[in-house]
């Protein structure tokens, strides 16, 4: 069972992926879904077990590589964590399987998007049920790759050909950091396997080592450099600029890979790898405050874009930031919980964007949308419970896992948890504001739609609609139904032996203080009313407040000029000095010097030798006794000294 | 001893098929096309007899197999003595392996003087299994010297417009590398009194010589790898050679730099080797910088493949001379898989060059509508050279990278970077070919692959994606031979360190 839920999505990608142009598109569409939906609901019968008994699970496959005492099998490993996950992707994965079917019946590359699709499902399943790091690697790279191919889908656009190659490289500079994680870890643990490495860990903590010179930490510098790639993969600050320009591809792709599983797979690392940073607190802090920033920095940028992906886009790097900070002050539980209730309501959010951008015939800029609720009520509702649960309203899924997050991070009582706190509060705030901003510029208030598109814009059709209400029926009852298991009373049998805690902040979060607690529900609450204020009651609020604040709303809308400073510090650079090198480095330098150079001076030395013989009998007369001299002299003088 | 002379068979096989085409007479047409198949079945039954020494390869030895060891100048104790161990094997099958498909892709192309270009092509095969078989050095100078004259014909005749010009700065530039090395060769042969390369692996070089043979050896198999900065002549060949003449080039040649610097270098000259890794580390993390930044700023795509193979065979370097069995393992394999790799790029830009005559990057563009299977194998191929898990540029790179991190972070600091370089120039190139809006009018009627492209493609995915999936039956048969050179490595260094200990 556990090898047919792994590999049905491969299957079927193998299948629409070689043979699609033959079989056509609908039956692409039934190879690739059908597998997947099997998959989801053997994923159900997984978690159900494996939550219920917390025991583990390991399927040896074949073995990869050995080469002295590095040993690497493919496996399928199986605990709580990974039997989470696993719900998570192939549910997520099962209805934007469905919904695709709907949303890109036009296109005509059918075949290669749901091939792509399921290929992106086995590497994320790949990624999450691996036990040795090797195999993560893999897993890791593969949903990169599929993310990649996704986001360039539509080949013929260049914004959408360059935002894919952008992913890849800034992704590739993560794993930069994640390679030399790998390389350290094998060359003290002597091994890649998480069991092993987990035993060791406790006795490494707090030696040191020589890396570039500087004697440093063993575990907090592997903990840092595996760190940087979950940044690439999870878009934190610094590494994120590729997610906001992935929105490039089809919504189904952002739904699935951008929002609900790829990106999330950085935290999903660093939980899993959680009895070895349970012993880098230094690590851990920096988690904390790169979490923190993330989740303020890309809530402000939010609260300005036009774009209808983008806010949602830049939502998820901030709600990424919060699973990071919840990780990083040891509430890995929480950072889980809240892992698989974003998935839902955050794939519920973009495909419902999806829903109003297909009924308004691709136009994403809200300022040309408005009033649209009357035209789309099933997925205006369905976009106003994602919001309700993104902005974290009591009872959605929402409330609960954001809500043990911040309280996780105010009780872990250190500086930078308290920063979390604090920046957690004001992006929450951020955040209910801008998800009411987009329901009111999309949904209400007056229509600014263009006259000719107005007629057109309809409601989604049911394959599009039923997949989102299972991804609503989820955002609203997962918090309620799992919040015991995740992160309350039945937590420990729940887990298992899947996390490390080795301080127990989950259960200091029940027990500080009531304002505390109830500071995220009420600045959420003012979110909502001040947008409503600003964007319903009177709009001519707006445009004072941007002209008051000029440069910083500049800024901010410019996204904090992250790009244009890469640009110049590192893309540039490197184009430069490459030709820089070519043109004076090797064809000046190296060949003038080398084969041509020596070329010439052979040519030159001919020319002169040539000259020597003159012909006159004379100068080889003159020639010969110079030399016999010569000769004369160094057997007089070479000899007798 | 063997019975039944399986490497000379292999060896000389090729030249059977020279003589047949020799033979042949017949007007143009028909001697075209007779040398055609010729060649073609002629490589085939050579990679199948190729095949018989994998199946009956002994993994679990270190010694030479399927040894012949006759007299051929007594008087100088050289020996006809050939032999194979896990180190060099695979390299056989990989130019047995190729030779097939270069002379399927130049079926077409190729339309003036078949018979001699046929010809080119078999002996060079001789040359290159020779080459990885000889265990005698004199003898491996011959093979190693006598692949140099083919290739220089190939490209010197069937290259492109500045054909003359990069020939002669190929066979310059590796001439004078090998001059060197066959001072070396008779320094050693004064020292030993023989070329027999088994007896010279246990012969201990005086300590005092080490460094200049370790020289001499370097010039010959630096060029040859190339390694960073005699690295000009290789995108200037790889540029004016036909197809299959970059393919072999790429795909065979360079590894014999790198399988010089593991049979002669490492094992006979340790404590030079020793002495001389900061050189190679920091000529090889320049390389890996370097050639990958200069891969990104060109706009020919032989060019670009070209120095990638130089940022790639930078790795190699790398992983030989960490002298660790990850590094040594990890080197052979990405010597490997760039020779399927870089193979395979190069026929990819065949493909297109043969359609268009051009290798400019910005000629093409949106070829994607055209030719969604060429897109494919493309992809497939760009992928390995970035070093994709699950193919095979991976496990090289990755093996070798962890080798490096043993010995020095640094070096794993920077060879690392390489992978986000290769990253952006591969992709960038692909991008430009393959992406975007097919606008120009010549491109408009581009065919796909045809089914004689597909043949040559299919077996070289499935080995890229073999070699990344499966590679555990390339490792096993180094594995035995690896750690013997390593074992008797360390011993040599060991050695030194306590007479040095003993004279203070």
């Amino acid at each position: 069972m556990l090898t047919a839920t792994i590999f049905l999505p491969l299957l079927g990608a193998i299948i629409a992926g070689l043979f699609g142009n033959r079989l056509g598109s609908r039956v692409s569409q039934l190879v690739t879904v059908i597998p997947l939906l099997v998959s989801a609901i053997l994923s159900c019968f997984l978690l159900y077990h494996f939550g219920w008994t917390g025991e583990t699970q390991t399927v040896n496959l074949f073995t990869w590589i050995n080469v002295e005492s590095l040993e690497i099998s493919w496996v399928i490993y199986f605990d709580t964590l990974t039997a989470v996950m696993v719900f998570v992707v192939t549910l997520v994965s099962g209805m934007v399987h469905v919904y695709s079917i709907g949303y890109m019946s036009k296109d005509p590359h059918i075949p290669r998007f749901m091939s792509y699709l399921s290929l992106f499902t086995f590497f994320m399943l790949m990624l999450v049920t691996s036990n040795n790091l090797l195999q993560m690697f893999f897993g890791w790279e593969g949903v990169g790759l599929c993310s990649y191919l996704l986001i360039g889908f539509w080949f013929k656009k260049n914004s959408a050909n360059a935002a894919a190659i952008k992913a890849f490289i800034v992704n590739r500079i993560g794993d930069f950091g994640f390679i030399l994680g790998i390389l350290a870890v094998f060359y003290f643990f002597e091994t890649l396997q998480f069991a092993e490495i987990f035993k060791i860990a406790p006795d490494i903590a707090g030696k040191t080592f020589l890396f570039l010179g500087m004697e440093v930490d063993i575990l907090t510098t592997i903990c840092l450099l595996l760190f940087v790639g979950a940044m690439g993969k999870s878009a934190q600050i610094g590494l994120h600029t590729w997610l906001p320009d992935a929105m490039e591809g089809p919504t189904p792709v952002s739904a699935l890979i951008h929002a609900a599983t790829m990106v999330t797979a950085g935290v999903f690392m660093v939980v899993r790898l959680s009895p070895m940073f349970e012993y880098a607190p230094f690590a851990l802090t920096i988690i904390t405050i790169i979490g923190a920033s993330t989740a303020f920095f890309a809530a402000t940028i939010g609260l300005t874009q036009w774009d209808i992906k983008r806010v949602i886009a830049y939502s998820t790097c901030s709600q990424l930031g919060y699973m990071f900070f919840a990780v990083g002050v040891g509430a890995y539980p929480a950072a889980i919980f809240h892992l698989m209730t974003h998935a839902f309501f955050k794939a519920l959010l973009f495909l419902g964007s999806g829903s109003v951008i297909h009924g308004m015939h691709d136009e994403q800029d809200m300022r040309k949308m408005g009033g649209l609720f009357s035209k789309m009520k099933i997925t205006g509702s369905l976009m106003w419970i994602g919001s309700l649960a993104l902005a974290g309203v009591p009872l959605f899924s929402g409330y609960y896992s954001k809500d043990i997050i911040l309280e996780s991070a105010f009780a872990s009582h250190t500086g930078a948890g308290l920063l979390a706190y604090w920046a957690g509060i004001m992006a929450a705030f951020m955040t209910a504001f801008y998800s009411w901003r987009l329901l009111f510029l999309t949904f209400h208030g007056s229509s600014r739609v263009e006259e000719n598109v107005l007629d057109k814009v309809h409601e989604s059709p049911p394959i599009m609609l039923i997949p989102l209400l299972v991804l609503g029926l989820g955002a609203v009852l997962s918090g309620w139904f799992a919040v015991d298991y995740f992160v309350g009373d039945k937590m420990d049998q729940f887990w298992g032996s899947s996390i490390l805690m080795l301080d127990d902040i989950i259960e200091k979060a029940h027990h500080i203080p009531g304002w505390a607690i109830l500071l995220p529900t009420v600045v959420g609450v003012i979110g909502i009313i001040s947008a409503w204020v600003l964007y319903i009651k009177s709009p001519s609020i707006i445009p004072r407040i941007t002209a008051m604040t000029g440069p910083v709303y500049k800024f901010i809308y410019n996204k904090w000029y992250f790009d244009e400073l890469y640009e110049l510090l590192f893309v540039r650079p490197c184009f430069y000095l490459g030709r820089g090198f070519w043109r004076s480095g090797d064809v000046y330098v190296i060949d003038t010097v080398g084969p041509n150079g020596i070329a010439e001076s052979v040519l030159n030395l001919a020319k002169r030798a040539g000259k020597v013989q003159s012909g006159y009998l004379y100068h080889y007369a003159f020639a010969m006794m110079i030399g016999v001299l010569i000769l004369i002299t160094w057997f007089l003088f070479g000899f007798f000294q | 001893m063997q019975t039944f002379p399986v490497l000379s068979l292999t060896i000389f096989l090729p030249l059977i098929g020279v003589l047949f085409i020799l033979l042949v007479r017949g007007n143009d047409e028909t001697a075209a096309r007779n040398a055609r198949y010729a060649a073609l079945w002629t490589s085939i039954a050579t990679f199948i007899v190729s095949i018989f020494l994998w199946i009956n390869f002994d993994v679990g030895t270190a010694d030479f197999q399927f040894v012949e060891k006759h007299q051929w100048i007594p008087a100088y104790q050289i020996y006809y003595h050939l032999g194979v161990d896990g180190i060099s094997m695979l390299f056989v099958l990989l130019s047995t392996a190729l030779t097939p498909l270069c002379v399927l892709a130049s079926w077409k192309v190729i339309k003036e003087r078949v018979r001699e270009y046929m010809i080119a092509f078999l002996i060079l095969e001789t040359m290159m299994v020779g080459t990885f078989s000889s265990l005698d050095f004199l003898l491996f100078y011959v093979f190693f010297e006598g692949s140099l004259i083919p290739m220089f014909i190939i490209i010197g005749v069937w290259g492109g417009e500045r054909r003359v010009y990069s020939a002669f700065k190929f066979f310059l530039f590796t001439l004078t590398g090998s001059v060197l090395l066959l001072v070396a060769l008779m320094t050693i042969h004064f020292q030993a009194g023989t070329t027999d390369i088994p007896t010279l692996l246990n012969f201990d070089i005086p300590v005092e010589m080490q460094p200049w043979l370790w020289i001499a050896f370097f010039a010959s198999f630096a060029v040859k790898m190339p390694m960073w900065p005699v690295h000009t002549w290789l995108p200037d060949a790889h540029v004016e050679a036909p197809t299959a003449g970059s393919v072999i080039l790429a795909g065979v040649l360079l590894k014999m730099g790198g399988y010089g610097f593991l049979r002669f270098s490492l094992p006979m000259l340790p404590i030079a080797s020793e002495q001389f890794t900061p050189l190679i580390y920091t000529l090889s993390v320049i390389a890996i910088i370097y050639t990958s930044l200069v891969a990104l700023a060109q706009e020919d795509m032989k060019k670009l493949i070209a120095y990638s193979s130089v940022a790639h065979m930078g790795f190699v370097t790398i992983g030989i001379f960490t002298s660790t069995v990850y590094g040594i393992q990890g080197g052979i394999f990405q010597m490997l898989s760039h020779g399927v790799i870089s193979a395979a790029l190069f026929l990819c830009v065949g493909v297109v060059y043969d359609r268009m005559h051009t290798r400019e990057i910005s000629r093409y563009g949106g070829l994607i509508e055209r030719m969604p299977k060429y897109s494919v194998v493309f992809m497939v191929f760009m992928l390995g050279a970035v070093g994709l898990p699950g193919t095979g540029g991976f496990i090289g790179e990755f093996l070798v990278l962890l080798g490096a991190f043993q010995v020095n972070t640094w070096v794993a600091l920077l060879a690392t970077s390489g992978i986000v370089l290769g990253a952006a120039y591969m992709l960038f190139m692909y991008r430009r070919v393959i992406f975007g809006e097919l606008k120009r009018v010549d491109l408009k009627g581009i065919m796909d692959l045809e089914a004689r492209e597909i043949v040559i493609f299919t077996p070289l995915i499935i080995l890229v994606l073999w070699m990344g999936l499966w590679p555990q039956p390339f490792l096993q048969v180094m594995d035995a031979s690896v750690l013997n050179l390593m074992h008797n490595y360390q011993n040599a260094l060991s050695a030194v360190d306590v007479t040095g200990l003993s004279n203070r």
